[in-house]
């Protein structure tokens, strides 16, 4: 026991120290770093409440009271910006975690136990995957409305294929090695081989589609905000943002930069991160 | 195995009326209907039957096409879907094209000089390409393009001028995608053996990079184009939104907003049943190409 | 009958993580016009670099030619222009590979894949190079070759696919073969056709040929002359007969398996102890000596220069000379 302990955390070390040859990804952790940072802190961080506006200082450009200007109802954009931060992780967390979940769970029943099971749930996840993109959260919107849970929801439900196939493919793959007949020969019961021995070791591709989901998530969920299908207003989020600032583009265009180089940013960050993670745990690697 | 996928989105599709809350027939009525239209409606829609004879009447009008009639103008749906889905149609092959001409040739570029400098500004455009929102990148295109330099119109339709932003804006992240494809394809092809013995036997760089080396590359990034343009399908609605484009994106973002079920059940069939073609098709191109698969 | 390819002294190395492979470390020999050629040794000694080197195959980065000559046809190879040498590929030189399942390109037919290569170098019509085609299928014994021809690799069988390699080699009657393990990766009875479809082929077409190979039995087959190599040189030379009766080099000894008679304790070398050198920090003087049990005074010194302990026959190895003559 001890001894499998010992090559754990030496698999990790080797991992740790493969992420931090590479740069790009440093780059990315940095920038997912400070965006948690920034949603974390964001009540303690913010020059201005996100949501009250002064009238008579609407479309200002930035200024030393206003370091990014306000928009078109007089609020403090960098506070909007920073709560923004905010409601996207809340939203980003609350997707992935679901699809995670529920992804995985149906990936390992479905690449386990095979057959009808395998076949169902297959089944079920190519319905959803005949939506293209973002047209499956939009037509799951279409059903459940819009607002900020149902926008979490549907960006829940739209990641689960991505999750389910993965982790189908993993356990696949595993089930057939040694180590598992060797755990049937004991007379582990499935529910323990499922959950003790599979999991465990599909843990990396999981962890690599996690970070990469956040980022697809953000696009999608900020996508329907600013379609109006998501947050509602007055809710201080990035897309939403960015649709109200389309009408003054002209004449404040200031408004509609920040926001969506807000979110190419952080979308980047957990793509360069996510890739560094996928690079750093294939120990097929390379140089 | 297509018929189960077509199955489970026309439930999908005929479930939305009966998911949202309320009655279905006074939800397809509209407001301030009166009872008796209410109940002439629920008669001619079967809406007092059995669920499954309803999902049969629905798919039965489905395929003579007929989508029902928009609550908001009492149009047939399936007039409206005609020419906003044929715009988006447009505007999608548009965009592929575009993003398959740049991927392509950065991709190709980009394996033949691994890590030189076009190599790396490539994969860096990639990575920007993949992370922009495409409303955003849709925007600034129209900042930069639109209002200052003035080169192209802010919106609406006409000729083709018009669809060239919005085509950009919605490519922008296949062309990086596809890019991405080529060059890794690429890279694989031209260790290959068959490479080694087409330099050996005395052809130009050339010949051996674009004749030998990009036929073999193609066939997996073939799957590639045909995904790609099915997220565009789904996708345009940003793009059309952005640009105020007549696309069925907008037309079935429109409908929820005014809840006319008909145009969101009929919209939501149309793309999903496109996009499940699109990807028969591609498979069938993938088996065509590749000559281990098409004989024998 | 001259000489029709002479290798001078060839260095080729490789550049990887800070590291320079001294892959091939002064190569020399000679190829006599209408002869067969074999060059020996294990995986990584260098064989197959040699050969790529001849054609200016290396791939750089991270290899590259740094010094040497190869004279072919009254020219040094390592002059010409890129475009001289695609003239010579092919044409002149050809050479065919270990690994028939992959080295044609699976998306053009057979056919077309040979038409290319007659096109390129000789002035032939496409009519007239689809006959020769056919005309070089059938002679390579492929059974109705005009059907064949059609087809795509992946429709042939391994042996079938090294005969369509040889006739596509041959194709431009090159006056040197280069056949690099050619029959390694096929079956057993598959192997002994295509050695007899090479010597062959060595008779019709007047081809002399460069084998490389580790299997000595196919040397026993093939060849006139040997060159053993052993860690980027070549540690001994002879006729096919001298090599086989009469090994010298201690590292040749132990590939035979032979029992030395020397004035020392009888080893009996069943396996060479020890590994092959890491060519980036090759060994001090000649490259066998930490796992030879002959070594003494000189071997860590410098590289043993050829010695010739009898006629048709060189050994780089200082108990054939020296100042100590095992004659």
């Amino acid at each position: 026991m001890n001894e499998t302990k010992a090559l754990k955390t030496s698999q990790t070390a080797e991992v740790w120290r493969r992420l931090k040859r590479n740069r790009a990804a440093i780059l990315g952790g940095v920038i997912v770093l400070l965006f948690v940072l920034i949603a974390i802190l964001a009540p303690y961080i913010s020059p201005y409440p996100p949501n009250e506006g002064d009238l008579m200082k609407r479309l200002k450009p930035p200024s030393k009271e206003h370091l990014l200007g306000t928009d078109p109802l007089g609020r403090d954009l960098l506070s909007r910006v920073i709560y923004g931060a905010r409601i996207s992780l809340q939203i980003q967390v609350v997707a992935v975690s679901i699809a995670m979940v529920i992804g995985t769970v149906l990936g390992m029943v479905g690449g386990y136990f095979g057959g009808k099971f395998d076949h169902l749930i297959m089944r079920l996840m190519d319905i959803l995957l005949a939506f293209p993109g973002i047209f499956l959260a939009i037509s799951i919107i279409a059903v459940l409305g819009s607002g900020l849970t149902n926008l979490m929801l549907a960006a829940g439900i739209y990641s689960i294929p991505q999750f389910a196939r993965i982790v189908r493919g993993s356990v696949i793959s595993l089930k057939e090695k040694e180590f598992i007949e060797a755990a049937r020969a004991v007379g582990e019961n499935d529910f323990n081989i499922l959950f003790r021995y599979l999991l465990p070791n599909s843990m990396a591709p999981i962890i690599v589609q996690t970070t990469l989901r956040m980022a697809t998530v953000l696009l999608t969920a900020s996508g329907l905000s600013f379609l109006g299908l998501g947050v509602q207003p007055p809710t201080a989020e990035w897309g939403a943002m960015l649709s109200n600032a389309r009408a003054y583009l002209i004449t404040a265009p200031h408004v509609a930069t920040v926001p969506g180089l807000a979110i190419m940013l952080v979308v980047m960050g957990f793509n360069l991160f996510g890739d560094g993670l996928r690079d750093s745990l294939d120990p097929r690697l390379k140089d | 195995m297509l018929l189960p996928v077509l199955f489970g989105v026309s439930l999908i599709s005929f479930s939305l009326l009966h998911m949202v809350p309320g009655d279905p027939a006074e939800l397809l009525a509209g407001e301030d209907a009166n009872p008796d239209f209410i109940q002439a409606l629920r008669k001619e829609y079967g809406l007092d039957k059995p669920l499954y004879i309803q999902y049969l009447h629905f798919v039965s009008h489905v395929v003579r096409g007929d989508f029902g009639i928009s609550i908001r103008n009492r149009e047939p749906v399936i007039k409206l879907l005609k020419e906003r889905f044929l715009f988006t149609v447009q505007l999608s092959f548009l965009s592929i094209l575009i993003a398959g001409f740049i991927g392509l040739i950065a991709g190709v570029i980009s394996s033949t000089k691994q890590y030189s400098l076009f190599d790396n500004v490539s994969m860096v455009g990639a990575l920007f390409g993949i992370s922009m929102p495409i409303f955003w990148f849709g925007l600034l295109l129209m900042l930069v393009f639109s209002v200052h330099l003035r080169w192209f119109p802010a919106g609406g339709k006409g000729t083709i001028i018009h669809l060239i932003l919005p085509a950009i804006a919605l490519g922008a992240a296949g062309s990086a995608v596809i890019a991405r494809m080529t060059r890794a394809s690429m890279l694989e092809v031209i260790r290959q053996d068959y490479i080694r013995t087409a330099r050996a036997n005395g052809l130009r760089e050339f010949i051996v990079i674009y004749k030998h080396a990009l036929k073999n590359a193609m066939i997996p990034v073939i799957t590639v184009f045909g995904l790609e343009f099915g997220y565009m399908l789904g996708g345009a609605v940003l793009t059309e939104t952005v640009f105020s484009l007549p696309g069925v994106g907008r037309l079935m973002v429109e409908g929820i907003f005014q809840r006319d079920y008909p145009v969101v059940q009929g919209s939501m069939l149309l793309v999903a049943t496109t996009f499940v073609l699109v990807n028969l098709l591609t498979d069938i191109a993938y088996a065509f190409f590749d000559p281990k698969i098409r004989y024998e | 009958m001259g000489t029709l390819l002479s290798v001078k002294n060839l260095r080729t190395q490789f550049y990887s993580a800070g590291r320079t492979v001294k892959a091939l470390d002064g190569v020399s020999f000679d190829i006599e016009e209408g002869s067969a050629f074999g060059l020996v040794g294990e995986t990584g000694c260098g064989k197959s670099v040699t050969a790529l080197s001849i054609l200016r195959l290396i791939p750089y980065p991270p290899g590259k030619i740094v010094e040497g000559e190869i004279r072919f046809s009254g020219r040094n190879l390592l002059d010409l222009s890129e475009e001289e040498m695609r003239s010579v590929r092919g044409k002149e030189i050809s050479m065919i590979f270990q690994e028939p399942m992959t080295s044609l390109n699976p998306v053009f037919r057979i056919g077309d894949q040979i038409i290319e290569v007659i096109t390129l170098h000789q002035k032939l019509d496409r009519s007239q190079a689809f006959e020769k085609t056919i005309e070089m299928l059938e002679r390579v014994h492929i059974p109705e070759a005009r059907r064949v021809a059609k087809q795509f690799p992946h429709q042939l069988s391994g042996g079938m696919r090294q005969r369509v390699m040889i006739a596509m080699e041959l194709s431009c009657h090159p006056h040197l073969l280069i056949a690099d393990e050619p029959t390694t990766a096929l079956d057993v009875t598959i192997q002994a056709q295509i050695l007899r479809l090479i010597k062959e082929m060595r008779r019709e077409f007047h081809t002399s040929i460069l084998l490389i190979t580790h299997d000595l039995g196919v040397i026993a087959e093939l060849c006139d002359w040997v060159a053993v190599m052993y860690a980027g040189s070549i540690v001994e030379q002879a006729s096919v007969e001298e090599i086989f009766e009469n090994p010298r080099h201690p590292y040749t000894q132990g590939l035979w398996g032979a029992i030395p008679l020397m004035d020392r304790e009888k080893d009996t070398l069943a396996v060479i102890p020890g590994t092959v050198p890491d060519l980036s920090q090759p060994p001090e003087g000649c490259k066998f000596n930490p796992r030879c049990a002959y070594r003494f005074d000189p071997c860590d010194r410098a590289i043993p220069p050829l010695f010739q302990p009898s006629p048709e026959h060189l050994v780089s190895c200082y108990l054939y000379g020296g100042g100590k003559n095992h004659e």
